[in-house]
């Protein structure tokens, strides 16, 4: 191979020490159908135990990597099966089974509670919904996640309904942390078995025993290449994203089989998802300005993300031998300093964001909403969404947070990754009738495309 | 091999490359390449070296080079080779 010159070499080092280059998050999934039990404690004690085990040298290879490669790897997770699946009486137990196992083995969050319902609720996924708000007001790593809806089964409206009714009451009961709760709760459509990224992750059924999934990010880097083709036209643009993300997603793939090996767990995907922080320089929205809007936001924007989501995929799939997970620009609102900048000056509304979630990864992510807004306005919002991922065939969220007692134009603040947001308001026309119908909306036809 | 870049920047001074090689044969490390630079009164230095011989870990010789770097007050990193490769080679 012939040697790496020194342009080279320092390209890499300002990627990570300038623009904010780093691995998103190694998650290991763990199956835990083996754990499940007709005595809840009993199951809570086999899944505690099997965590702790599987993923005992998880955080501290992690670190070693970190040292050794020179490239920050920021988060270590884990994902389980979906709780619903094994457990057959009141999952509370499970819960914090799941929070402790978190706090022993180091790892920052543990997806995977979550119940997938889009063709209709069992028993299991019933006791597991109603358990949410009080789940995620006493556990501190758990996340959450609801699949109501795929392009195969149609939506269930029930669930769609129910969770607007979860939602509302996380927020209430988590409001003296702004509503916490419900950044750890995510409502899908068309959920992915593999995805690394948090609140949405959860080991699915197809998946091994136990899977190394690798997210990596780099939106600064991303922009940075960005600035170097100025007013160049789009086949440019399209072509220099690519290049980067190839080369991004080769340290993910790097990271991905190093941790594989060296746990003895199999690697599963890397996701090529472009993950934004509230950190400055490391914002999607400041790509989406790069290419020449005001903010993010202005007309242009859904195409500007249609381009850079896809030329990310095309330059990250060549990388990796398996990608999977989301794979995506993400659009979270509170994580992403030009997000918040665009939804604080106006020129981000809801409306729009979900039109971007037509051509993104994902969807209506950490978007603070009055806390006077109504179970049935936020079950509608839920629809909508799923709607989209439906027919589109495409994975879709809502991470949706009602700040208590604020208004449109307030802020709510999370810390850290989850950073902060300005309360943007709902349309307030409402549509109680239309969520208290209930029931499924039939799967969508695929052929007569137009 | 486990091929690793230790880089070497900070404001020039005598002595910073014999220091830095010194500690690295105390530890058995090869070096295999050297590229070294003054823009300004400010001095890169890039090295190549094989870890294969060393008598101890990553982790260990990355605190020996620490206390180089804190003798020196320079900034000095160490990382494998492999992260370039992945980045730039295929």
């Amino acid at each position: 191979m012939p040697m790496i010159e020194t342009g080279e070499i320092l390209q890499t080092m300002r990627m990570i020490q300038e623009e904010n280059f780093d691995i998103r998050t190694i998650t290991l999934g763990i199956n835990l159908l083996d754990c499940a039990d007709h005595d809840p404690l009993v199951c809570a004690e086999r899944v505690y135990d099997k965590i702790c085990r599987t993923a005992q040298h998880l955080v501290s290879t992690g670190e070693a990597l970190e040292l050794e490669l020179g490239i920050p790897i920021v988060n270590k997770r884990i994902s389980v099966t979906p709780v619903s699946l094994i457990c057959q009486g009141d999952p509370r137990p499970i819960a914090q089974a799941l929070d402790r196992a978190a706090k022993e083995t180091g790892v920052n969050f543990i997806g995977g509670y979550s119940a997938l319902m889009q063709k209709g609720a069992t028993l299991a996924d019933e006791r597991l919904l109603a358990s949410i708000p009080e789940v995620l007001s006493t556990t501190e790593r758990l996340c959450s996640s609801v699949n109501v809806a795929s392009t195969r089964a149609g939506i269930n409206m029930n669930a769609v309904r129910e969770m607007g009714e979860i939602i509302k009451e996380t927020a209430q009961r988590t409001a003296d942390q702004d509503g916490l709760g419900c950044a750890k709760l995510v409502v899908f459509a068309n959920a992915v078995e593999d995805n690394p990224f948090m609140a949405g992750a959860f080991c699915g059924i197809g998946e091994p025993e136990s899977v190394i999934n690798v997210g990596v990010s780099g939106p600064g880097v991303v922009k940075k290449a960005l600035e170097s083709c100025k007013g160049a036209p789009f086949d440019t643009v399209a072509e220099t994203i690519k290049r980067t993300a190839f080369k991004i997603t080769r340290v993910g793939q790097l990271v991905a089989r190093e941790a594989s090996q060296r746990l003895g767990i199999p690697f599963g995907i890397v996701d090529l998802s472009l993950a934004p922080t509230p950190a400055r320089g490391d914002s999607v929205a400041h790509i989406l300005s790069e290419m020449g809007l005001e903010m993010a936001g202005a007309p242009g924007t859904t195409a500007a993300l249609a381009l850079l989501n896809d030329a990310v995929k095309k330059g990250g799939v060549m990388a990796s031998n398996h990608v999977g997970g989301l794979s995506g620009a993400f659009i979270p609102v509170s994580e992403d300093i030009g997000m918040i900048e665009a939804a604080t000056a106006g020129a981000l509304h809801l409306e729009k964001l979900e039109a971007m979630t037509c051509v993104c990864s994902v969807g209506l992510d950490m978007i603070a909403i009055p806390g006077d807004t109504s179970a049935a306005t936020i079950s509608g919002i839920i629809a909508d969404e799923a709607a989209i991922g439906m027919v589109n065939n495409k994975t879709t969220a809502v991470r949706v947070i009602p700040a208590v007692g604020k208004k449109a134009g307030d802020t709510v603040e999370f810390g850290g990754l989850l950073g902060f947001a300005p309360v943007i308001p709902v349309n307030s026309f409402k549509c109680d009738e239309f969520i208290a119908r209930g029931g499924r909306i039939p799967a969508p036809l695929h052929s007569l495309r137009n | 091999m486990t091929k690793a870049l230790i880089s070497v920047t900070g404001l020039d001074t005598t002595g910073i490359i014999a220091r830095v090689a010194t500690k690295l044969a105390d530890m058995n490390i090869n070096i295999l390449d050297i590229t070294q630079t003054i823009l300004d009164g400010y001095f890169t230095m890039m090295m190549v070296v094989d870890l294969d011989g060393a008598h101890m870990g990553f982790a260990d010789i990355d605190k020996e080079l620490q206390t180089v770097r804190d003798e020196l007050k320079m900034s000095i990193h160490m990382q494998r080779m492999d992260i370039f490769d992945a980045m730039h080679r295929i």
